[in-house]
């Protein structure tokens, strides 16, 4: 599961792990701004961001491959536009759609990768990010794994009875099996939520989410943020400058 | 001496016209530990899930009176009563719902408006409590079932309860786990209601025992005595291997 290793990467020590999420949020933002506003020279201030990313990943100590790697996962989904504006006879635009789309992956996947998600919700809560938007995140990221291992383990009960993936195709019967499973994951997972409300309401929640993790934002911090935004602009300026 | 629960006549029906409980008078005195006996679907849970107000507080098809610690069950007692009995629940899964162990233990107190320091300070000494005192940093996906209910209970006795509602509290644990939890129950001063099927488990900790029945309470007396009466032990056929 992705969101297993970026939850163990979150939990390393640098610099950067150290930093306050706000000062984190803040320079995502400018620098996905930098990105997204970018026209001319792409290919080469993306090279000069791809560089600045690459150069926060390895002094995050996180696997710079597996982190690569990982911001790929966008990439099924941005080739796919961007074949579409290479059919409409702009091919251009279908290149930077599919490095901006993977550069800003990457960026936003070194940001979760050095903050433990408490901290991440804390520091959106902190820039005025809505409650109920976080919330949902919160418990999307606390059970995706366990609704996976529940579908997982009703894959494999039907495997064990015979089931396939092959065997599926063209078989109207064994299509409806597949869609009735899903549908008791659904209901399943419809029915844990209300467990979960339950619980919530046995423990005194009142609709807001309090938590022990205390933000604080220090000198160090405040350095990150301004260095961490203005290199994204000034990068993109002396590039700009100089072609 | 009043006792901690005084339940009068009563009676709940569920939306699609099932009738759950019938007329069901209940008393727990200080230190009692009584297990809830009955068949699947008999009306345990509904019946404890009553006695917080997470069933029956809202609805107008919930009948008869309950009392805790000489509070009327009521919508304006709600929160001082949820306060008074901690429940924990089937699933621990359901019930740890924070990203940290330390998070989710302390959310209860975080909700009773104990300061972000004080509900740390409480959870870190209900987790040492429950031997999981390391686990304070560790998402709670990561551990196993028996550490999860040891920490759904540290969740629960951080709102500092005078009544402890378990509901089928053996359910995935294996033998070491289980009698692990009955040595944490028998050291933990409360009272305490089980719903469960394990009547070794009971036996091994309950003082009184409860057996419902079509939503009523059919039988109620020493363990040994509702047991017998109902042949709820599990005692396998005398034949020989192959039969």
């Amino acid at each position: 599961m992705h969101h297993v290793v970026l939850e163990r990467w979150s939990r390393r020590s640098s610099p950067l792990h150290r930093s306050d999420p706000r000062a984190k949020i803040f320079v995502l933002l400018v620098f996905l701004i930098v990105l997204a506003t970018t026209h001319r020279d792409l290919l080469v201030i993306a090279c000069a961001l791809g560089g600045l990313l690459m150069m926060g990943i390895v002094c995050s100590r996180l696997p710079l491959a597996g982190a690569v790697g990982r911001a790929a996962v966008v990439l099924p989904f941005s080739l796919a536009f961007a074949a579409v504006c290479w059919l409409a006879g702009d091919p251009a635009r279908g290149v930077y759609l599919a490095v901006k789309s993977y550069l800003s992956a990457l960026a936003v996947l070194l940001v979760v990768s050095t903050t433990p998600l408490p901290l991440l919700l804390r520091g959106l809560e902190a820039l005025g990010a809505p409650r109920f938007l976080l919330m949902v995140a919160q418990f999307l990221y606390r059970y995706l794994f366990v609704i996976s291992e529940e579908a997982q383990h009703m894959a494999k009960a039907a495997q064990s009875r015979g089931a396939t993936a092959a065997g599926m195709v063209g078989q109207a019967a064994r299509f409806r099996a597949a869609a009735g499973a899903l549908a008791v994951l659904f209901a399943r997972s419809y029915g844990r939520a209300g467990d979960i409300h339950r619980a919530m309401l046995a423990r005194g929640f009142q609709g807001h989410f309090e938590t022990v993790t205390a933000l604080r934002f220090r000198r160090s911090d405040v350095a990150l943020a301004i260095g961490g935004s203005l290199a994204p602009v000034a990068l993109r300026l002396a590039v700009e400058r100089l072609t | 001496m009043a006792p901690l629960i005084e339940v009068r006549d009563l009676r709940f029906r569920y939306e699609d016209g099932t009738a759950a409980l019938n007329g069901v008078d209940f008393r727990l005195d200080a230190g009692e530990v009584v297990a809830l006996l009955g068949a699947n679907g008999s009306g345990k849970t509904t019946f404890v899930m009553h006695l917080n107000g997470l069933l029956g507080a809202e609805r107008s098809e919930s009948q008869g009176s309950i009392h805790v610690c000489g509070m009327p069950l009521n919508k304006s007692n709600l929160a001082a009563i949820r306060r008074k009995i901690g429940i924990v629940f089937q699933d621990s899964e359901s019930q740890l719902f924070m990203p940290t162990v330390l998070e989710d233990v302390a959310f209860g107190p975080l909700n009773l408006g104990c300061s972000a320091a004080a509900a740390a300070e409480r959870a870190q000494a209900e987790l040492a409590r429950v031997g999981m005192a390391g686990a304070a940093g560790r998402a709670p996906y990561h551990l196993s079932a028996g550490e999860k209910k040891r920490v759904a209970i540290a969740g629960i006795l951080a709102m500092d309860p005078d009544i402890l509602v378990l509901d089928e509290p053996t359910t995935f644990l294996d033998p070491p786990g289980q009698r692990s939890l009955a040595d944490l129950l028998r050291a933990l001063p409360q009272a305490k209601i089980l719903v469960t099927h394990d009547t070794a488990f009971a036996r091994s900790i309950c003082t009184r025992a409860i057996f419902f029945q079509s939503g009523t309470i059919a039988a109620n007396g020493s363990i040994g005595d509702v047991v017998d009466q109902f042949g709820w032990d599990f005692a396998p056929a005398r034949s020989s291997p192959g039969h």
